[in-house]
């Protein structure tokens, strides 16, 4: 029997839209509620239009009626998401954690998509985590002597609601302690910047590392592996810089275009932090379909 | 007779022209001289503010915790103000740590749309009783309207007043007043100006939006600061006594201070070089200036192309990373088909 599983979605904002849309194409899963905080915001009603059951009520929806769903994913905000993990371990919910709180195990499917299997609670990092510790992982595999990383990410200013705009400091500490820890490197550094340029510019991710001598040959078939595997869950995913060596550091640069789910194709940044949880979540599902066969 | 209060960035703006290569010894000359000339706020720091010290914008030669204790050690009547964007600049990891240190004074900076991503940061500097105010960069790429409404939100988080950034000197006399017009008009809190001379114009567009009703305004001495420079202060400070307003600072002692920073702090003084005319022209931020150099030498375009390159992409403050990007884009163009 191939039953999908049942998955709620918290948050109605850019993040959670676009992830409804990108669920209901899903093979292996189902979004049995998506909630939001307003009865009468857009995300909402959209949902509703989509035939999609809606709650705006919040954490509370999920509480009422715990077997609506395995999976939650909570795409509120890193302080509310604080509140909602103590709620929902209670219920035995597996999380996947769209915030910046840290709470959980940071997952990137290019590196561990296995991890869902072992932690009830997965932290998807950043928009800008999931487009650069790949790339950060890569050179620190094939480099040695990596002094520091650096990652830069521009993102649209029309794709950044509020809950992102509000946690740009918890941004930034999440994903430099991602690259610390997929990399090993201890000096990490994340900056982001929002972009209101007109027509809006995709998303762009610049990875630097500071090193003495590079190597690039051994790098470019490493980095190009890696971002075929990414390719294989964010299409948009593509190098436009390949690694330079450039005033003592390599650099290398990624540009994410959206499949315009929800947002137009310039929100890379919903795309990549959205494919990656349906990946990391996909894959549990099938390893469970395979356990219970 | 009407008060100004001045803002000093030398020791901030000023970072850009030196790749952010003040040393301590530099920061205590100039702080102390600042001090003596009644400077009412000296800002200290990377060009781009706290935790800008990056591969992306240039590396500080000395930490923020440096540079923030030794101007702290000289300045007894000046307050010590820093300079925190978001997206750069944590409240946790950099903005409590400089208040330990003793900044009396935050400004804190978004790109000119985007000033709800300072709302954490300015209620922060309030709740440590700081002084706090919101800047907003690039203020030539919004209208008069939309400057107003990004004002308002700054002044509802808790600014005591805005500053517009005229970070590119793109701005003419005219789109000066017009701006200064509807945001004197339309907020409770003093409005101030910050100068960029590329076009030459820093000192006159300073005047004009204080003749608006600005009372707040940022020079630099001998207006050193990233591309062309700011507002000349020595300049700034003596029209600003012969129109009548009143600064608190003595005329001699700011004079000398002037004489002390180029003796001790500036390595070459800004002048409008034909980059900075471009990179006004173009809208582009003037911290580009030295990043455009030295990558359009390395692909071997011509600097003034890249930098119309980098005013159609519509760059903003901080994306320093698309230079090489569009500079690769230029040099592949130029190269002969094969």
């Amino acid at each position: 029997m191939n039953q999908k599983l049942k998955v709620a979605i918290l948050g109605s904002g850019n993040i959670g839209a676009d992830l409804l849309i990108k669920i209901l194409r899903s093979p292996s899963l189902e979004c049995t509620l998506f909630i939001g905080r307003n009865p009468d915001s857009s995300g909402l009603a959209r949902a509703r239009a989509l035939g999609v059951p809606v709650s705006a009520d919040g954490i509370q929806a999920i509480l009422r009626n715990p077997d609506c769903c395995e999976v939650v994913f909570d795409a509120t905000s890193a302080g509310e998401h604080l509140k909602h993990w103590p709620l929902l371990r209670a219920l035995g919910k597996r999380v996947v954690d769209l915030t910046p709180s840290r709470v959980g195990t940071m997952v990137v499917p290019a590196i561990n998509a296995h991890a869902f299997h072992d932690a009830d609670n997965i932290n998807m990092i950043s928009c800008g985590g999931q487009a650069s510790t790949p790339l950060a992982y890569a050179i620190a595999q094939t480099q040695p002597g990596i002094e520091y990383f650096e990652v830069v990410s521009s993102i649209a200013s029309l794709s950044a609601g509020p809950a992102t705009r509000a946690n740009i400091d918890e941004y930034i500490d999440t994903t430099e302690t991602a690259i610390r820890h997929f990399t090993g490197c201890a000096a990490t550094k994340a900056i982001l910047i929002l972009n209101p340029a007109q027509p809006s510019i995709h998303m762009q991710t610049t990875v630097s590392a500071k090193v003495a001598t590079a190597d690039l040959d051994r790098l470019r078939p490493v980095i190009d592996r890696m971002v075929a595997s990414i390719q294989h869950y964010v299409p948009g995913y593509q190098m436009v810089v390949p690694p330079v060596f450039e005033h003592n550091r390599i650099v290398v640069m990624v540009r994410v275009t959206g499949r315009g789910d929800f947002l137009p194709t310039y929100a890379g940044n919903l795309d990549i932090i959205n494919c990656a949880a349906i990946a990391a979540t996909e894959q549990f599902a099938r390893g469970r379909r395979t356990v219970a066969a | 007779m009407k008060d100004i209060l001045i803002s000093d960035p030398t020791l901030r703006d000023g970072n850009h022209a030196v790749m952010h290569q003040l040393n301590p010894a530099q920061i205590a000359a100039y702080c102390t001289a600042a001090d003596a000339a009644g400077i009412p706020i000296v800002e200290v720091g990377h060009g781009n503010g706290l935790a800008a010290s990056s591969l992306q914008l240039g590396q500080s030669l000395v930490s923020d915790h440096e540079m923030l204790r030794v101007a702290r050690e000289k300045l007894t009547r000046s307050q010590l103000g820093v300079f925190i964007i978001p997206g750069f600049g944590t409240i946790k990891r950099d903005l409590a740590p400089a208040i330990d240190l003793g900044a009396d004074v935050v400004r804190v900076g978004s790109h000119c749309t985007e000033a709800d991503t300072t709302a954490r940061h300015l209620a922060y500097a309030r709740e440590r009783g700081k002084h706090a105010y919101g800047n907003l960069m690039m203020s030539h790429m919004a209208s008069p309207a939309t400057l107003l409404a990004e004002c308002r939100k700054m002044q509802s988080y808790g600014a005591e007043g805005v500053v517009l950034m005229d970070s590119a000197g793109a701005l003419l006399p005219g789109d000066v007043r017009e701006r200064f017009e509807v945001l004197v008009g339309g907020l409770e809190i003093p409005v101030g100006f910050h100068a960029h001379n590329n076009l030459g114009l820093a000192i006159a567009n300073s005047l004009v939006a204080v003749e608006a009703g600005a009372r707040i305004l940022d020079g630099t001495a001998r207006g050193f600061g990233a591309g062309a420079g700011n507002a000349q202060l020595e300049v700034l400070v003596a029209v600003l006594q012969k129109l009548g307003y009143t600064t608190g600072i003595d005329l001699y002692k700011m004079l000398d201070l002037s004489d002390v920073a180029e003796k001790h702090v500036i390595k070459s003084i800004p002048i409008v070089r034909p980059t900075s005319v471009v990179s006004g022209l173009a809208g582009v931020v003037s911290t580009f200036a030295k990043h455009v150099d030295r990558i359009s030498l390395q692909y071997g375009i011509d600097p003034r192309d890249l930098f119309f390159e980098l005013g159609r992409r519509k760059v903003v403050a901080g994306q320093e990373d698309i230079i090489i990007a569009a500079a690769m884009d230029l040099a592949h163009e130029r190269r002969p088909a094969a």
